[in-house]
């Protein structure tokens, strides 16, 4: 469905070559709902503007759902639909007249445009806003009727860069639920963009993870997880215990850089596989004579894997220290 | 576009493969720019209200100023004067139109449709030379009753010569719009540097026959004047002056100047 192959995007900005993409490869089969997750900035929706042939790109290629974005733009504007990170329905129009319109624009005539319309607005739940101006309508409900504009012409491959950005929780979900839906029925290719973790995580089957124009990972969350980041033990010995000698016991089962001292006198350790690392380690500890207060396991997250992979975290404005539990 | 219905669980609805045609894809951009004045009307009268007052409270007053050959009713001088002020608004605020699109996500949606690029600017145009006819023929029916008395076969002329250069004007406020992306400032600007004088030295007003002769020099180089002195000779129906030739090569150099300018701009993208 996309195959691109060394694609790259500078830019002039007051005189300086900034390179947004430094060479993008990537290849999504048809059907999977693939994740683009980086931090601002990092070159996703350059990326996806290329792909989309809004933006040509400065070197490289690629072919978007069978037609090539350099050579025949017009087949893939044909093929795809795109929901940009901004609002794509005019203020002045009504709901419905816009949906209309847009199957125009994909060379519809008047009638069946304006049936097409009807049904987009049943299956996103928004036929009572037909006769509305955007405007007035709640962010979720807006951003669903985005979506609604990228599927007037049923695309068997839509694009949707940063579709939750801003919503409130409730409405995130409900935007999940129809982008989830229109997998099941139609078996939509989905590629989309966002910086939030945890949407990444549960909703995508593949989650591509981009930093400063290059894609640095690729593959399933759970995979990525494990590869890159691994879990996490957390201990805490008992009253009196002699920190750094746990912490060298630590260090000589799992390699010392991946134990680290954290707060409150805890131990913390990177390990492959927590549940049997930890009873190890306990056994190992009592044999010492170092009796354990508390000890948890957890699974890492994303942010695991991209603080793993770049020594930044992702989450804006928190320190790459201290991202335990 | 409607082909067979495929077969399977999926709707009968095709699937489009290709855009529609050049004029399927102008329409579609005039209708999506119309639809909104139709709905609510009342926005053309809105648009209106700047050339109204000036028709109303300072076309009366012209009436003692003098100095208009032949005792001419001054009707006949204000009158198509007011028309390219339309004209010179008019398009002026369909850039802004245009740029609110770009600054939101709208324009983009339709750059990712395989819709012709020089449909989306003829279109838009089109829709501004229409209301621009339509406000037109409101304000010679208004300013009828106050003493104006049209040739009407000039009339017809004159508002096509206004459509025309209020296409050029419009492409260009598309033009200047798209470039003026991020933050819309340089439209702004530009347009507030250039509205008023544009205005104030195309003898729209006030005749600048008697002013100094530099106003008179700066007023030799706006194309408004042409377009101004050429829109008043057909009115009153002499469709062989000379003014009428200069006027419609002005519009005709604006109008080129804009499509050439504004299909090129559009081809580019939104970037």
């Amino acid at each position: 469905m996309i195959n691109a192959r060394g694609l790259t995007r500078s830019f002039k900005i007051k005189r300086k070559t900034v390179e947004a993409v430094r060479g993008l490869d990537i290849d999504v089969e048809p059907g999977q709902l693939v994740a683009f997750l980086g931090p601002n900035g990092a070159g996703k929706s350059t990326s996806l503007r290329m792909l989309t042939t809004l933006l040509p790109p400065t070197s490289g290629t690629a072919t978007v759902a069978g037609c090539d974005i350099a050579t025949d733009p017009e087949g893939v504007r044909a093929r795809i639909g795109y929901v940009g990170q901004r609002s794509g329905a005019g203020e002045n129009l009504r709901v419905r007249d816009e949906l209309a319109n847009q199957g125009r624009c994909y060379g519809m005539a008047g009638a069946p445009a304006r049936r097409r319309a009807d049904e987009v607005l049943e299956s996103l739940d928004l036929a009572p806003l037909a006769q509305r101006k955007p405007g007035t309508l709640s962010g979720g409900q807006r951003r669903r009727l985005d979506i609604a504009l990228g599927l007037v012409h049923r695309p068997p491959l839509l694009f949707l860069d940063e579709p939750t950005t801003g919503l409130d929780p409730h409405s995130r979900a409900s935007v999940w639920e129809h982008i989830l839906r229109l997998r099941e029925r139609h078996g939509t290719t989905l590629f989309l963009t966002t910086h939030y973790l945890e949407e990444a995580d549960t909703m995508a089957e593949r989650v591509v993870v981009i930093d400063e124009g290059r894609v640095i990972a690729d593959g399933t969350a759970d995979r990525l997880k494990s590869d890159l980041a691994g879990d996490r033990i957390s201990l805490v010995p008992r009253d009196g215990a002699d920190i750094t000698a746990v912490a060298d016991t630590a260090a000589r089962m799992f390699g010392a850089h991946e134990v680290t001292a954290g707060s409150g006198g805890r131990i913390e350790a990177r390990v492959p596989r927590a549940e049997t690392a930890l009873p190890e380690l306990l056994r190992v500890l009592e044999a010492d004579g170092v009796e354990t207060a508390a000890a948890t396991t957890s699974r890492p997250t994303l942010d695991d894997v991209f603080l793993a992979l770049t020594g930044r975290s992702l989450v804006e404005g928190e320190p790459a220290e201290g991202a335990a539990l | 576009m409607n082909g067979s219905p495929n077969g399977g669980a999926a709707p009968a609805e095709p699937r489009p493969t290709t855009g529609g045609s050049f004029l399927h894809d102008t329409w579609t951009v005039f209708l999506r720019e119309v639809t909104p004045v139709v709905r609510e009307p009342l926005g053309l009268a809105f648009s209106m209200v700047q050339p109204l007052l000036f028709l109303f409270l300072f076309g009366p007053l012209l009436g003692g100023a003098g100095g208009f050959a032949g005792g001419q009713s001054p009707w006949q001088w204000f009158v198509p004067g007011i028309l390219v002020m339309l004209c010179l608004f008019g398009p002026m605020m369909s850039g802004y139109t245009l740029l609110v699109e770009l600054l939101g996500g709208s324009l983009e949606r339709m750059l990712v449709s395989p819709l012709n690029r020089t449909a989306m600017l003829i279109g838009r145009t089109l829709k501004e030379s229409a209301v621009l006819a339509v406000q037109a023929v409101l304000i010679v029916a208004l300013a009828v009753p106050l003493g104006f008395e049209p040739h009407w076969l000039g009339a017809l002329a004159g508002t096509a010569l206004l459509t025309v250069f209020g296409v050029g004007l419009g492409a260009l406020s598309f033009v200047l719009a798209m470039a003026s992306q991020p933050d819309g400032e340089l439209f702004y600007g530009v347009t507030q540097m250039l509205l008023f004088p544009l205005l104030l030295l195309s003898g729209v007003l006030l005749p600048l026959d008697h002013g100094p002769v530099w106003l008179q020099a700066a007023a030799a180089v706006n194309p408004v004047s042409y377009v101004a002195e050429a829109a008043r000779a057909l009115f009153a129906g002499s469709f062989t002056e000379a003014a009428v030739l200069h006027g419609a090569s002005a519009a005709a150099a604006v109008a080129l100047a804009g499509l050439v300018l504004g299909t090129r701009r559009m081809r580019r993208g939104a970037r």
